[in-house]
């Protein structure tokens, strides 16, 4: 046992080695190859199937180094199966496939951070750009680039942004169980989505893609190699969402304890189940729009090209069929943290249970049947957009109850004011501002000329940075210290939490206006008149960005350094996970609970939600 | 682990971030940007002067480019020499007279209405030694266009039965060439766009990808101040 | 115990003490505001009174937000008076009455919403059918002006990278200037030769997506003379960000002169320009060059 064995054994690193050999291998087949074989490729210096190849060899390459085959191998050779992989094992069970829900967890708390702050660098330089009204650092097409990864980033990545930490870390410990349903495609779905975001990252070698995170055609079909970069990068994302989504419902369904019945569910769950609902439905879409987009750019034919026969209707419909469920899977793991948050810190139990489920399940199903209000000006199906624009404002009454839910379980509490609760308030008025400018955009007539404008963007950062993000922090504040058995630094928490809030406010409130003052999106100029606004913005942009690497300095600070070990139930409350020692043990729960209650009984009954009563401890 | 070797790990990644932060940030900045080219600029009778020399080629070669085979503009600096730049500062309020070898072949303009020359001079474009107020749009080769100024330039093109066709730029004058001239005026200080509006990139669909999108080819800056 | 029966019963009379504060307060905040922000907010959001349908746009926009202005009041009120009045002092260990359902908060809630929402529907169906408020609705429109008929047709034609324009009655003369005669009703159809753009008239009230081999329209009533920015307003690729120029609405002396002018100049192109349709497909000329 020593470092070089640790070193060849299936891990990030032979990963990585077997990924740039495989990357070669591909890039080779696809020049020599292939390449000659397709004359339309003609005499330009590189077609885009070498550049497929390349990128498919690489992320094969990487699964096999990581290990992923080990498994099937094994099965066929005859050897017996094992469920769990490197549970056991040391640091090093953070960089290789392992099967322990708690790892993946933490594994996509730190990878999704490192894009998170990757996409937020790329904010950080478009606000530079645009902090003068002329062109000034970025080339015109670099700025398009930037705009693109920084969107397609956040857009790919967030996606999993709750579901992939806290989901896989708590959604077997709120059920009771050990872990979930698949274990080695929970793994899978990680380490797809860290190969994603360096393909995606890499197309600065070829060239960027113009297209911003929505990959219209016929600007798609025009792009440079950099544009395959973006079709693998969501593609991958697209096969990463649909196996967790999967993942996730075959677990809540099959694998709750005893007495677990649905209206004990805590709400996180519901929110982690409609979530999921809504990856698997949508995801697909997009990978098989993705799929045609790829055939247009290598083989030549003409799904989306408009005068071959094809449609770009087509893509922008299929696209929004996934885009517009997409922003919910973004909003509802927020939703549900919220009102999961909310009961304890106010010392309350949730108030209208059920209604708070109708309300994220209503969500999930009218998320279908918006989509084209995203394009209401571009001539599509104009007599249909009186019915888009009640589907879309009838989703707000579905939101509404997680308001209400929220505000009447807060009505009446004993608030603390801790740093997770904290970041939910944030998250009502963040929300707030965000549905109401919804209203201006759901609506026809105003829409015309918010949309494509600074308003809407300004609108969509509203729900995702205020609503998704906000709730991420509160989720990690309240988490954190039980999935690593160390505190978080309060004091840091709340600088943190009351920069981000007025920053975030400071940062995208003056784009409402900067919209409405006729600032389309994604522009590299813009008028002189509006420098002012633009240079508030940009500078409030990098005091959020300051923020937030303030929020990073806390994590290593607190976690590396201060180092206070965590109670087992720093917050007082009634959820299960909190009633294991921090951290969690691997094997959760030495006997499966028998539930006899929902989590959130503050003020009812002492007595615990679940006793140790169900099956003795055993591998599985 | 002690909390000194603790503190090195952190300062090391905080380095070692920093770095590929620095490298990305300098790898966009030089990304599809050429360098601004100052043109030497004389004093005539109505205010400031400027000749620009340009050749128009179907390739640009492995010299000039790492994309050899990409569609670009070159402009002729005084010492003779050919270089890739398309970022020019000039002069406001100045009269600028420029020359355009074009060495390409024709294809053909998506909207026929930009064959005619306009914000230039008499609305009036000279190919070699003849001054026209049209021409075929079939026949463009590449048109120079200053949107903000109105500016828009069809450049002739080279046939397909002319001898000693250029393959590779810089392409000399023995190579089969056409020779255009027109003048325009600058406006005040500013950052004015220029682009190419025939589908000429080859091999990209609608012609309008690669060096079409990317400056330092078929598109730049005129930087007025 | 469990998710059981409500305890709303026992509640007792500090909650309606609560309740009848912040409706109270409530009720006086948006009787204050509500009015300022229909007569000072609504009408001051653009794109302002440069044509009929900008009008539409702002009376719609001040509807809009006279409704979500008590909506704005209800929470701020709730979370002013809530956070403060239920705030646990310092090292609180006592939890809260365990109130988990209250069916006619509920019922009014959903009622209230529903209401708003339905009529926010309706509202903007309504104001949508009248001319289409300046937006792109197709190549057949469902909401046209009463004289759609007789209304003073323009093609836009994007590409890569800059709008021209079309005049039919002036046998198709075609323009990269945008000059439209005042106070008369102009049709905008819109098209693309190649990526898909939108055109934005941004004081006009107008935005259509161009896009190719298909045609937008787009109505607008211009008002008086005056200058109005145009604007590329969906990613088209390198230059997006440039993809902008100025129109203009001049009186019908000024449109005549320009028009003939214009035809004057076009008649050099004129033969190499295809006939006026809606739409024009070029050749996708996959290997161009």
């Amino acid at each position: 046992m020593t470092v070089a064995r640790r070193l060849v054994g299936f891990n990030l690193l032979t990963g990585i080695v077997l990924g740039i050999a495989f990357y070669y291998a591909g890039w080779y087949g696809g020049h020599h190859v292939v390449g000659p074989s397709l004359d339309y490729f003609g005499d330009i210096d590189y077609n885009e199937v070498s550049v497929f190849l390349a990128y498919l060899g690489g992320v094969i390459g990487f699964l096999i180094g990581l290990g992923f085959l080990n498994y099937p191998i094994a099965r066929l050779r005859g050897y017996p199966p094992t469920l769990r992989e490197k549970e056991t094992e040391g640091v090093g069970r953070y960089f290789s496939l392992c099967t322990d829900h708690k790892v993946v967890g933490i594994q996509y708390l730190w990878g999704i951070g490192l894009f998170f702050f990757i996409g937020g660098l790329n904010a950080m330089l478009i606000r530079f750009e645009l902090l003068r009204p002329e062109h000034q650092v970025f080339s015109a097409g670099t700025y398009l680039t930037l705009v693109g990864l920084h969107g397609t980033m956040m857009m790919g990545m967030m996606t999993s942004g709750i579901l992939g930490p806290f989901g896989n870390y708590l959604v077997p410990l709120m059920i009771g169980a050990r872990r979930m349903a698949f274990p080695r495609i929970e793994a899978l779905t990680f380490w797809l989505l860290m190969a994603a975001g360096a393909i995606l990252e890499t197309t600065i070698f070829f060239g960027g893609f113009p297209t911003g995170w929505t990959g219209y055609v016929p600007l798609a079909n025009e792009a440079n190699a950099g544009m395959d970069n973006y079709i693998l990068f969501f593609a991958l994302v697209g096969i990463s969402m649909t196996l967790l989504g999967l993942n996730m419902i075959a677990t809540v369904v099959t694998m709750r304890a005893p007495g677990l019945t649905w209206t004990r569910l805590p709400i996180f769950v519901w929110g982690v189940l409609s979530t999921a609902v809504l990856m698997v439905l949508a995801a697909p879409v997009l990978v098989a729009t993705l799929a045609m987009e790829a055939l247009d750019r290598t083989a030549q034919t003409s799904f989306f090209i408009a005068a071959a026969g094809g449609s770009n209707f087509l893509y922008q419909n299929l696209f929004w069929v996934f885009g517009h469920p997409e922003v919910y899977i973004l909003a509802l793991p927020g939703f549900a943290i919220v009102l999961e948050i909310l009961p304890v810190f106010s010392r309350k139990p949730l108030w209208g249970y059920r209604l708070a489920v109708a309300g994220l399940m209503g969500v999930a199903l009218l998320s279908w049947m918006v989509w084209q209000h995203h394009l209401f000006v571009s001539g599509i199906n104009g007599d249909l957009r009186p019915f888009y624009m009640l589907s879309t404002e009838l989703i707000s009454i579905p939101t509404g109850f997680t308001f209400i839910c929220g505000m009447m379980t807060l009505w009446r509490g004993r608030i603390r004011y801790s740093v997770p609760m904290l970041f939910c308030l944030g998250w009502f008025f963040n929300f707030l501002l965000g549905g109401l400018s919804g209203v201006f955009l759901s609506d026809v007539p105003s829409d015309v000329t918010t949309h494509g404008s600074f308003f809407s963007m300004a609108h969509f950062h509203y729900t995702i940075m205020g609503g998704l993000v906000f709730t991420f922090m509160a989720a990690t504040y309240y988490w954190v210290p039980k999935m690593t058995g160390f505190q978080l630094n309060d004091r840091l928490g709340k600088i943190h939490f009351w920069s981000m809030f007025i920053l975030f406010n400071s940062t995208f409130m003056p784009l409402f206006a900067a919209g409405f003052l006729g600032q389309p999106r994604r522009v590299v100029t813009y008028t002189h008149g509006l420098q002012f606004l633009n240079d508030w913005v940009s500078v409030s942009a990098f005091g959020l960005g300051l923020s937030l690497l303030l929020f990073l300095y806390n994590l290593v600070y607190s976690l590396a350094f201060a180092k206070v070990p965590a109670p087992a139930n720093p917050w007082a409350s009634k959820s299960i996970e909190f009633q294991l020692p921090s951290p969690v043990p691997v094997h959760n729960f030495d006997k499966i609970p028998v539930f006899s209650s929902d989590p959130y009984g503050y003020g009812e009954s002492p007595a615990p939600i679940a006793v140790p009563a169900g099956a003795p401890a055993g591998r599985d | 682990m002690r909390s000194g070797a603790k503190l090195l790990l952190v300062g090391l990644a905080v380095v070692v971030g920093g770095v590929l932060i620095g490298l990305y940030v300098s790898k966009l900045t030089k990304q599809n940007a050429s360098a601004a080219y100052t043109w030497p600029v004389k004093n005539g009778a109505n205010g400031p002067e400027v000749n620009i020399t340009i050749q128009t080629v179907a390739a640009v070669g492995p010299k000039l480019s790492p994309n050899p085979e990409w569609v670009s503009y070159l402009i002729q600096k005084p010492s003779g020499e050919w270089a890739r730049e398309t970022v020019w500062k000039l002069p406001a309020n100045a009269t600028v007279h420029v020359t355009i070898y074009n060495f390409d072949g024709a294809s053909a303009l998506r909207n026929n209405y930009l064959a005619r020359p306009q914000g230039v001079d008499n609305n009036q474009i000279v190919v070699d030694g003849k001054t026209l107020d049209v021409l075929p749009p079939d026949d463009a080769s590449h048109t120079f266009a200053v949107p903000q100024l109105g500016l828009i330039v069809p450049v002739a093109p080279v046939t397909d039965d002319m001898k000693n066709q250029c393959d590779y730029a810089p392409c000399s004058m023995s190579n089969a060439h056409r020779t255009e001239t027109f003048t325009f005026h600058t406006k005040g200080p500013g950052h004015y766009r220029w682009q190419c509006f025939v589908p000429c990139a080859a091999g990209w669909i609608d012609g309008f990808g690669g060096p079409m999108q990317t400056i330092g080819y078929m598109d730049g800056f005129l930087d007025v101040s | 115990m469990a998710t059981g029966p409500t305890t709303t019963a026992a509640a007792g009379a500090s909650d309606v003490n609560h309740g009848r504060r912040v409706v109270t307060w409530w009720i006086i905040l948006s009787v204050i505001a509500t009015p300022l922000v229909a007569i000072f907010v609504g009408p001051a959001i653009p794109p302002g009174n440069h044509s009929a349908q900008g009008t539409e746009q702002v009376f719609d926009n001040t509807v809009m937000t006279s409704i979500i202005t008590p909506v704005l009041c209800l929470l701020v009120v709730f979370f002013a008076y809530g956070l403060r009045t239920f705030r646990a002092p310092a090292g609180d260990t006592a939890d809260g009455p365990p109130l988990r359902n209250d069916a006619r908060i509920q019922t009014l809630w959903m009622a209230v919403t529903g209401v708003i929402v339905l009529f926010l529907a309706g509202f903007g169906t309504y104001e949508l059918l009248q001319t289409g408020a300046g937006g792109g609705q197709g190549p057949s429109p469902i909401a046209k002006p009463a004289n759609a008929q007789k209304a003073y047709e323009v093609q836009v034609i994007a590409q890569q990278w800059q709008f021209t324009y079309r005049y039919p009655e002036l046998g198709g003369m075609e323009s990269n200037q945008l000059v439209l005669p005042a106070n008369t009703d102009v049709v905008f159809h819109v098209t693309s030769l190649d990526a898909v753009h939108s055109f934005w008239a941004y004081e006009l009230g107008v935005k259509a997506d161009a896009n190719p081999g298909s045609d937008n329209v787009a109505y607008v009533l211009t008002k008086d003379p005056e200058t109005f920015h145009v604007r590329c307003a969906e990613l088209c690729g390198l230059w997006h960000g440039y993809m902008f120029n100025n129109g203009r609405v001049v009186d019908q002396a000024t449109f005549d002169a320009w028009a003939k002018k214009a035809q004057a100049d076009y008649q050099v192109i004129a033969k190499y320009v295809p006939k006026y349709a809606h739409t024009y497909l070029p050749d996708p000329d996959r290997r161009a060059g």
